[in-house]
Formats: C-alpha cells, sequence, structure tokens
C-alpha cells in the first residue's frame, strides 16, 4: 500500500499543468521518465506478490499500479454551449398561454434553468464546469456549477453510494429529481436546442432540488428500479419555507430491457407532491393593467409517464441509430390565490380558493442517417385543463381578469439536424414554430454549439 | 409517510438474503472476456456478455438491461484502459453492486495486467478521442491472454475461494493447450513477418507486435473519427508513394473506407474477427486466432 505513495505523488505532482509549464521539456519528459521506471518496480514487485500470497478480498488485486494520472485528481470538464437565435417574436412577450410562469413572470427567464426561448442574436448561455471522483470507498461525489455572466449556479452537487445495500443507490446533496426522463439531463445532453414545453411549463427546465434520493434495482433480467426522494421543495412548483421536514417528496419506477440485439427501452413512471407556501406570479387583469397574484398553502401533485425506445444495427450505434422518446405529464394543484396584491396596504383585492388540473405531452424522434449526422423532430402539446377559482366562480371578477389563464393549448413543432465533429463537439440548428402565446405564432431558429473540454463523460441511456 | 417509505426500503433491501448462490456470475463487457470466463470457470461460472462481436466497444449504450446484469454480478471482467469510458463508469454508477467497483476482487480490468503498448507522451484532444492509458486492445497478442488467465484464474478464486482448486485446474489445462497453440500459431504465421499494414483503428497494434507486422498507416485519422473523402485521397497518395502490404479491417469497423482503399489500390484486405463470434470461424478463443491467421495468410499468399 504505502509503496505505491512515491510514484503517486509523483504522478500528482506531474498531472498539474501549471507546474509543467515552469519546467522545461527534458526536466518534465526525464521526470516522466522516472515515473514510468518507479512504476515497472512497483509492477514487477505486486505481481511478485501477488504469486507468493494469496490475496484478502480487502486488498487491492490488481496485478499493476494505476496509470499514471486520474489516480488521485478527479475528473473535470468543462461544457461551452453558445447560441445564436433569431426570434419572429420579442422573448420579453413569451409566455406559455394557459399556465403559470415557473419564475413567476413570463419573458427571459433567469431563474427557470432552460425554460424560455432565450436571447436574440448571440450569445454563450451557459458554461457548465463538473468536477466528480470518488470520495472514499464508500461515496462519491459529483458537482457541477453552471457559469454566465455575473452569476454562478450550483446546479448539483451530490455524494453517492453505490451498493451498500445491495442495490441500493443512496444520493444526497442537490439533484435533478429523477422524475421522467429529460429531467436528468443536462440541457448539453437534450437533443435539442431547448427543454421540451411541458418540462418548461411544469419544472421550469431541468427540476433540481435539495434533498436525498433512493433508488432500489431489482435483481432481476429484466432492469427494474424503484426511487423515492424527499427534499427542500424550494424549486418551482414549490416555494421557500421556513420549516423542518422535507417540503417534497417523490416517487418514480423504471422498467427496461432489450428487444433483440438492435432495440431496447426504458418505461417509467413518476409522481411528485410539493407544497408552494408562497408563490408569486405576475398577471394582467382584463384592462390589460398589471397585477401580481400570490398562492398560499398550495398542494401541488404532478404524476408522469415516461418512454425512451432506441434502436442500434446490431446494438452498434456508431453509424446509424435511431431513438424515440415521449414524456406525459398531468398536474393538479389546490389551495389559495389572492388576487391583485396592493403593495403598499399588503391586501388583495380578492381571495379564494384555486384549484387547476392540466396536463402536457411531448413526442420527438432524433435520426442517425450516418455518422456524425442526425436529424430530429418533435412536438409539443400542452392542455390547460381546468381552472376553478373561488372570486370567479363567485362572479366577483370575470375569467378575464386572469389574463394568463385565459383557456389556451400551446403547442410547438421543432426540426432539427445536428452535427458532431467528435463525440466532443456538435453543431445544430433548429426551427421551430411555437404557438405558445395565445394568439401570435413564433418562428424560431437556433444555432447552437455545444463542446466539451477535459474528462470524457460518459452517458446514461 | 415519507420517512415510512424511506424505512421500508432501507429494512427491505437489508432483509433480502444473500442467497448463495451455486454459480458465480460473471458481467463480460466483450466476448473474448466471456470466452476466456467460459475456459476458466467452465460450469462453475454463468457468464453474461454485454456486448456482440459487431458491436464497437468504444461506443455502447450503457442500456437498462446492462445495469440489471451488473446489478446481480460477482465479478466485472473488462479490458479496462477507458476502452469502456463511455459506459462502463455509468452501469457501474446505476447498478448498486458494491462487488464490482474499482478496487474490489469484482472488478478486473484485463489490461491492467499486460505492458501496454502505444501510451501517448501527452494527451490532448486534437489527438481525437485517443485510450490515454495505452492501447486496451490487449487481447489480440495470444501471450497477453496467457497473462491475463493466470490473473483472472486467481481473481476468481479469490472471489470464490470454494472452487479455487478447479479454477487452478482449468488454468493449468488452458496454459498448456494455450502455450501449444501460440506455438502452431507463431509457426504458421512465420510468413507474415515484416509485413506493412494499414487498419482502420489500432486494434490491431498488439496483434502486428506478435506477429512482427509493422502498422504503417490507420484508415481513420485521428481515433473515433471517420475518415472524410479528402482524407481518403490522402492515404491514397501515401499508399502509392509507399506501398502496403494488407488492409486489415474488424468485424466492427465500418466496412466502407477499407473496401474502398482495397479496390483503388488492389492491396489485399483481410478481414478478421476481432473477437470470439466476429466470424462465423471463430467460435471460442482458440478458432478466434486460427481463423484470423488463417485469413492474414490467405489474404497475402504467405
Ligand atoms: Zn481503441
Amino acid at each position: 500500500m504505502f509503496r505505491n505513495i512515491p510514484a503517486a505523488m509523483a504522478a500528482f505532482f506531474l498531472s498539474f499543468p501549471a507546474g509543467a509549464e515552469e519546467m522545461d521539456d527534458a526536466e518534465v519528459s526525464e521526470l516522466r521518465e522516472r515515473v514510468r521506471q518507479l512504476e515497472e518496480r512497483l509492477d514487477a514487485q505486486e505481481a511478485q506478490d501477488s504469486q507468493v500470497a494469496a490475496t484478502t478480498s480487502s486488498e487491492k488485486t490488481d496485478g499493476s499500479a494505476q496509470p499514471v494520472g486520474n489516480a488521485f485528481n478527479p475528473a473535470i470538464s468543462l461544457i461551452i454551449d453558445a447560441k445564436y437565435r433569431h426570434l419572429e417574436l420579442d422573448p420579453d412577450t413569451y409566455q406559455i398561454g394557459g399556465f403559470v410562469p415557473a419564475g413567476g413572470h413570463g419573458g427571459e427567464d433567469e431563474h427557470g434553468h432552460g425554460a424560455g426561448p432565450g436571447e436574440r442574436g448571440f450569445s454563450l448561455d451557459e458554461t457548465e464546469l463538473t468536477i466528480s471522483g470518488n470520495v472514499d470507498p464508500y461515496w462519491s461525489g459529483y458537482f457541477t456549477a453552471g457559469l454566465s455572466d455575473g452569476e454562478i449556479e450550483i446546479e448539483e452537487a451530490w455524494i453517492q453510494n453505490s451498493g451498500y445495500f445491495p442495490g441500493v443507490i443512496a444520493k444526497a446533496g442537490r439533484f435533478f429529481s429523477g422524475v421522467g426522463y429529460i429531467n436528468e439531463q443536462h440541457p448539453h445532453a437534450w437533443d435539442f436546442a431547448d427543454a421540451p414545453l411541458v418540462q418548461q411549463a411544469f419544472y421550469g427546465g431541468n427540476l433540481g432540488d435539495d434533498g436525498i434520493q433512493l433508488r432500489y434495482v431489482a435483481p432481476t433480467p429484466l432492469f427494474l428500479e424503484f426511487g423515492v426522494e424527499a427534499g427542500r421543495g424550494e424549486s418551482f412548483p414549490g416555494s421557500e419555507r421556513n420549516q423542518n421536514g422535507a417540503n417534497a417528496g417523490a416517487a418514480f419506477v423504471h422498467l427496461g430491457g432489450d428487444v433483440g440485439f438492435s432495440n431496447s427501452y426504458r418505461i417509467g413512471a413518476s409522481y411528485r407532491e410539493t407544497t408552494a407556501t408562497e408563490r408569486e406570479y405576475d398577471d394582467e387583469d382584463s384592462t390589460g393593467a398589471e397585477i401580481e397574484n400570490v398562492f398560499s398553502d398550495l398542494k401541488s401533485k404532478t404524476w408522469g409517464i415516461d418512454f425512451v425506445w432506441k434502436w442500434a444495427p446490431n446494438g452498434d450505434p456508431s453509424a446509424r441509430n435511431f431513438k424515440f422518446q415521449a414524456e406525459y405529464y398531468q398536474r393538479t394543484e389546490d389551495g389559495q390565490l389572492g388576487y391583485d396584491l396592493d403593495d403598499t396596504t399588503g391586501n388583495f383585492a380578492q381571495e379564494g380558493t384555486y384549484s387547476s388540473d392540466q396536463s402536457g405531452w411531448y413526442a420527438q424522434a432524433v435520426y442517425q442517417f450516418m455518422p456524425r449526422w442526425r436529424v430530429g423532430v418533435r412536438y409539443d402539446l400542452l392542455d390547460s385543463g381546468t381552472i376553478d377559482y373561488g372570486p370567479v366562480m363567485d362572479g366577483s371578477i370575470s375569467r378575464d381578469d386572469l389574463q394568463l389563464l385565459r383557456a389556451h393549448d400551446p403547442e410547438r413543432t421543432t426540426v432539427m439536424i445536428d452535427f458532431s465533429s467528435s463525440e466532443f463537439a456538435r453543431f445544430r440548428l433548429q426551427y421551430a414554430q411555437d404557438k405558445s402565446r395565445f394568439d401570435e405564432t413564433d418562428d424560431q431558429i437556433i444555432f447552437q454549439y455545444i463542446v466539451s473540454l477535459g474528462a470524457h463523460g460518459a452517458h446514461r441511456f | 409517510m415519507r420517512m415510512l417509505v424511506v424505512c421500508c426500503f432501507l429494512l427491505l433491501s437489508a432483509a433480502l438474503p444473500q442467497t448463495a448462490l451455486a454459480k458465480i456470475s460473471a458481467f463480460a463487457c466483450e466476448p473474448e472476456w466471456a470466452s476466456l470466463l467460459s475456459e476458466l470457470g467452465g460450469k462453475e461460472v454463468s457468464v453474461y456478455q454485454a456486448t456482440s462481436p459487431k458491436q464497437d466497444p468504444h461506443r455502447v449504450e450503457a442500456r437498462p438491461s446492462l445495469v440489471a446484469r451488473m446489478r446481480s454480478a460477482d465479478i466485472v471482467v473488462c479490458s479496462g484502459s477507458d476502452l469502456e469510458i463511455g459506459w462502463l463508469p455509468v452501469l457501474l454508477q446505476s447498478a448498486g453492486n458494491s462487488k464490482v467497483q474499482p478496487g474490489q476482487p469484482g472488478h478486473f480490468m484485463a489490461s491492467e495486467f499486460v505492458e501496454r503498448i502505444d501510451v501517448p507522451e501527452k494527451v490532448d484532444r486534437s489527438m481525437g478521442d485517443v485510450h490515454p492509458y495505452g492501447n486496451p486492445h490487449v487481447h489480440l497478442d495470444p501471450r497477453n491472454l496467457a497473462v491475463i488467465a493466470d490473473a483472472l484464474s486467481q481473481r476468481l478464486a479469490t472471489i470464490d475461494p470454494d472452487r479455487a482448486a478447479v479454477y487452478a485446474d482449468r488454468n493449468a489445462a488452458f496454459q498448456t493447450r494455450w502455450s501449444e497453440s501460440i506455438k502452431r500459431w507463431e509457426r504458421e504465421a512465420s510468413g507474415l513477418k515484416g509485413l506493412k499494414i494499414v487498419t482502420y483503428h489500432r486494434d490491431s497494434a498488439y496483434l502486428g507486435n506478435w506477429l512482427g507486422m509493422t502498422l504503417t498507416i490507420t484508415i481513420e485519422p485521428k481515433p473515433g473519427i471517420p475518415p472524410s473523402a479528402n482524407h481518403l485521397a490522402k492515404l491514397l497518395k501515401e499508399l502509392d508513394a509507399e506501398p502496403a502490404d494488407l488492409i486489415i479491417r474488424m468485424a466492427y469497423n465500418e466496412p466502407k473506407a477499407p473496401a474502398w482503399l482495397h479496390d483503388r489500390t488492389g492491396i489485399p484486405l483481410a478481414e478478421l474477427p476481432y473477437t470470439v463470434g466476429g466470424t462465423k470461424q471463430a467460435k471460442d478463443l482458440f478458432t478466434l486466432f486460427d481463423d484470423t491467421i488463417s485469413r492474414l495468410r490467405q489474404a497475402t499468399g504467405r
């Protein structure tokens, strides 16, 4: 065990590029050579050891030392995601008609990660820095921060144990929830430049939470996984609250397998519950005056189903492959809504019970028709469903006094083509006809490039 | 309520019996390791082969079915050296199986037991998707397989000490047959020495090393990057200036570019199995090398 230390330390210091810059090439290669010699000696020594003694299960039984490099260092990767957008309509007027906006207001939303159409023209949306590695033999750690001008947002920071109890994966910290399919993927892994409408309307982009998650993978040949989460529940549709305990809970189940060599699938169902203690949003009344409404004690329950199917000839996706995915969500919300907050008195013009039942889905297909080239199509449809509000039902105000909550079925059709110069760089052109707003149709053209530097990321199914 | 669910969860998973199955179950990333496990484990080891011989082992989806199989594995046997970097870590993270995590006896990376070639002086992505720890395609040198078989046999004994004697016996029998076969293959392939070969990826580097063939040109411009028409035209010129003796295409490689070069240059093309199952003839590790050598000899007439 201790014999590894000199080589490991040399490797550790050699791996710092800053240190290497100060040395000239000869010194570097000399050091490298020395490390190699050390390693060779270790190899020989360890090979001898393993021949002599039967190794105990706790001892590392590998025949050779870890190669120079990552043994001690966490994997670091940086993702640059930049876009050029041509948006027919002003993104400041953006709204998903019939739905309470995730960040409290429509238009460009800095808090809803991946919500809204984004900015016009050139923009560097977000640079994502990920650091991950093993903490000790029991825990691995993962950290992702989204960097944008003047802001660093910790998107995920968690520790995980895989298998201390057979089949159980325990995660704690801040993480993207396991509900649905696309929710756990970071935007750079999406097949389109933006999130599905239902994801934006129901979760404001990726749903992340501070809390714990337990998954259990059943010991069956078919993939069967159960998961539960308990969390702070601060992100939309929840809200901040000053209380002990958990404010959000979720449960999900996944079933997956193969059909022949070429097809594989995963089916999932999820349920999530949270409470918004106080959640405000901006609206307009029937005269067009701006008002602020506030939900309180709002119980929000979302359930969903998701489906992914992938095809690759003989299971080899390198030349051609096809992917179909679809998700459906339904949400009911029950609680109180205060209408038209008077900022000076703190009173509402109206108050009453609020309940809603809304749904939405999307389906998309992406086909890689030759190496590096893919085309895709996606269809989004939301149903604003039913919204019952006391003061509207008793005639105190009219339905048009909640302009944003008028009945509407937002719809969007998107096509894209992308080219990957390697596994680490992708260039995408996307066109969408977006009918999220009540009366207007937005034509959106997005050119996007995503590149990754540093550690080779592994891709989830 | 939620706490209750969490507690039930923990209890349930702790209470599930660690069933002492008759066999140990092995997860082999590639067909060659599945074959080696069968040679060394016989009936005592039930082997799940994660990829088919037609699949590019660099690019495999971390499919749910693979997670499910890894969940119940006692040992995971892969090439290692980052060959499976795009999918194995996801499986390890998602399967909830502590026995097969790095550092555990159930985590066996074959390439770590042999001397790797092609270890880059420095790693930079401008060089493509290079293997930073050296070439992981170690199984095509049968001398490597002998070393790996020894290590794997010991590892099986560590995991399943009750049958240590069985594994030792099977390994001894395998080693005897194997070293005899190596001698025969080397005799049969003696005419191939000194051949200049063109390959798609450097996945035949160990084979070349063993048989004394020199890899002069790779068809892919950089590891993991398919050749463009321009690049192929450039290769054509290079081959005019300095001809090669043989083009090698492995069963999982893209077929068009090697066939195109073969048509244009007239340099013989050998389509090799690469791994067990890559051709009809390559049924196990022995026939893998039988077939590889007979195809090399057939293509070159030596
Ligand atoms: Zn390779």
